[in-house]
């Protein structure tokens, strides 16, 4: 028995949706396993995850709460991997962003009126985590060098610069020597719509209608559209890739950078604990989401939930969150592994069949 | 110099760039047959974490070594099963496999201690230092080089071993044609994708000895996020080597040396904050891509592998 693969010509919407609901079954039931084989019973592990992210209205609005920075930098990588950059720098990106919007909000804001204190916020965070990514962005457009690896590095600085300033010179002076910056005065404080949920929903959905309008409306769109899906074809028609991946990346780090405004001003109100992930997971929203921006908003709250999920399991069953990151990586690699469905019309044919048909080859 | 100095900062210099030389070699043989593997980091760190919940457990160090190559292998093979039968993206694929990894070895690590609470803080059995008879009197290099653990003389030895493998026997011959250009090793007979299986399977199971080295050897403990980007940094020294496995040699000790200056700076009390001296290697990891690629660009083309990262499908031929 031989297997052929045809290359599909077009994509149909149902078998994309119905791969991927049997490849999040499939990620579920291998998460099982791993959990039976730790000694844990899956289905109540499973149970206290949806109850803790979707059973109350309070776990509806954490998962919000969650979805969020989720939601900005899944859409500023999807915009980055919609013409083949591979942008896994959201983390440090965000991180960025949350030092400006610090420094506005505890340095700049006594001598603000109370009205521009947040739009500043908004403003430099958005061009921190711009500037942030625009440095693998120039790299890779004169130099040629490994974006995926100049924008991890830059992960880890981000990092380290935020838990030096938190612990070091922007360590809040009246805070009993615990790690964090001061809290932020209130003209610096994202509002908040119900329970914690805060204004950064609402800059999320209007950034994705953006993204919609520019990937689907404008010739730069159109233009990024092009690099990603046949570069060649980009460059005979004279687009020029390097313009289009600085101005790509000043937008992608520049969502992660306001995610990162967002998570300050609208939920800690203070810095400490910043980079706790988000930008990572922004990779599997994005990718999950097939980089459509409307699908990034909802499969954000997904695996918000995931999160939040996470969280209740370490507290109810001392099971480590870290379970969340491993289902993650599981749906991720049946996703995968099934969009060989998506992509091939795969068919069955018999040896000696295809030994009278090689004539006709 | 004084001799104790040059000692100390080579010795720390080789300890550190072990399990980096281990984890480049992997790397090195998986994208020599052409296969793209970012999991690098994930599988380092589930060795890790597999080495020393095993070796805790059985009190037997090899064991836990054993253990850590078989989690490489496994996890590499998920890796190659997608990239090669699914023919998925391989760059997806190996972030999934960092990101599960990531997840997984955490997980175990606050599971896997006594009556299954943390692993941070425990003791197991480790490799410790063992000066070899003879050599390891040695001026200089006697009591640096010679004076490492099991698994780092292991490595002396796989460096020429591989070295010759890759470029002076059939086999290697065969790897390097299944990865440069697939078609032509088709044609030639070789089984393009049971080739790339076997190397990104033995790249895996060498990444994972690289993770048993760092909770086993190098700092003889668990410790969340025990790897800290020393996988992502490993595929960058896959470039800076020319996926060549003695330049890679050169690299990890290049990187070595930076955790050894690091080490020093800080136990001379520097001036410099622990966080700045710990972005040393990260930016360094930078600073060395751009001056490699630069290079590249002024004329020498280096030894990347032609075919890396493509699918390789036999009925798209010709």
């Amino acid at each position: 028995m031989n297997i052929i693969f045809e290359k599909r010509l077009t994509s149909s919407t149902l078998l994309g949706v119905a791969t991927l609901f049997l490849s999040f079954v499939l990620a579920l039931v291998f998460c099982a396993l791993i959990l039976l084989g730790f000694g844990i019973n899956p289905i109540e592990a499973f149970g206290v995850m949806v109850d803790g992210a979707f059973g109350s209205t309070y776990a509806l609005t954490e998962t919000m709460v969650k979805a969020i920075p989720l939601m900005l930098t899944g859409l500023g990588v999807a915009i980055a991997f919609r013409m083949l950059f591979w942008n896994i720098g959201a983390e440090g990106q965000l991180a960025l962003g949350g030092i400006a919007a610090t420094y506005v909000a505890l340095f700049m804001s006594p001598y603000l009126p109370d009205v521009t204190v947040l739009p500043l916020m908004v403003m430099l965070g958005a061009l921190a985590g711009a500037i942030w990514g625009l440095i693998p962005a120039l790299l890779k457009s004169y130099l040629g060098v490994n974006e995926i690896l100049t924008t991890l590095m830059m992960n880890y600085i981000a990092v380290l610069l935020v838990e030096y300033l938190y612990l070091g010179p922007w360590r809040d002076p009246d805070g009993y020597g615990f790690p964090g910056t001061a809290p932020f005065p209130q003209s610096a404080w994202l509002p908040r719509l119900t329970g914690r949920v805060h204004a950064g929903l609402i800059i999320a959905i209007l950034a994705a209608a953006l993204m919609w309008f520019i990937l689907a409306r404008t010739r730069w769109g159109y233009e990024i559209r092009l690099i990603g899906e046949n570069l060649e074809a980009a460059r005979y028609t004279g687009v020029s890739i390097a313009k289009n991946l600085v101005l790509v990346m000043l937008m992608s780090g520049g969502l992660a950078g306001i995610a990162g405004v967002a998570e300050v001003a609208g939920l800690t109100r203070r810095l400490y604990g910043l980079t706790v992930g988000y930008g990572y997971t922004a990779i599997i929203v994005a990718w999950l989401a097939a980089l459509n921006p409307a699908a990034i908003i909802l499969v954000a709250f997904l695996l918000a939930g995931l999160l939040v999920g996470g969280d209740q399991l370490q507290i109810a069953l001392q099971t480590p969150a870290a379970v969340s990151e491993v289902l993650q990586g599981a749906i991720l690699f049946f996703v995968l592994g099934s969009s060989i469905f998506t992509r091939y019309r795969i068919r069955f044919r018999r040896k000696e069949t295809q030994a009278a048909g090689a004539g006709d080859e | 110099m004084n001799e104790a100095f040059v000692v100390s900062i080579l010795s720390i210099t080789i300890r550190a760039g072990t399990s980096l030389l281990y984890a480049t070699l992997g790397e090195i043989f998986t994208e020599r047959a052409g296969i793209l593997n970012l999991g690098v980091e994930g599988i380092m760190v589930m060795g890790a974490a597999t080495a020393f919940a095993v070796s805790f457990h059985s009190e037997s160090a090899w064991l836990g070594v054993l253990a850590a190559v078989l989690v490489g292998a496994l996890l590499a093979f998920i890796h190659s099963f997608l990239s090669i039968t699914m023919r998925a993206d391989q760059t997806v694929s190996g972030l999934a496999l960092t990101i599960f990894g990531t997840g997984l070895a955490s997980f175990m690590g606050q599971r896997l201690g006594p009556g299954g609470t943390t692993m941070v803080g425990l003791q197991g059995p480790s490799f410790s230092r063992f000066p070899l008879p003879l050599l390891s009197e040695l001026p200089y290099i006697g009591m640096s080089v010679f004076n490492q653990d099991i698994l780092a003389y292991l490595l002396y030895l796989l460096i020429p071993i591989l070295w010759f493998y890759l470029y002076k026997t059939q086999a290697g011959l065969h790897l390097r044609a299944v990865g440069e250009k697939p078609q032509a090793a088709d044609a030639m007979g070789i089984n393009v994708s049971r080739t790339r299986y076997l190397y990104t399977v033995f790249g895996g199971m060498l990444i994972g000895l690289a993770g048993a080295h760092l909770s086993m050897a190098y700092l003889q403990g668990w410790a969340e996020n025990i790897t800290g980007g020393r996988g992502w940094i490993a595929i960058a020294l896959v470039i800076f080597a020319t996926w060549d496995p003695v330049r890679a040699m050169f690299g990890a000790l290049l990187f070595g040396g930076i955790n050894a200056l690091q080490f020093r700076m800080q136990a001379a009390g520097a001036s410099i904050p622990s966080s700045f001296l710990n972005m040393m290697p990260y930016i360094f990891t930078i600073v060395v891509l751009v001056l490699i690629t630069a290079y590249e660009r002024i004329g020498k083309r280096l030894g990347a592998p032609a075919a890396l990262g493509l699918p390789f499908a036999r009925e798209e031929k010709g």
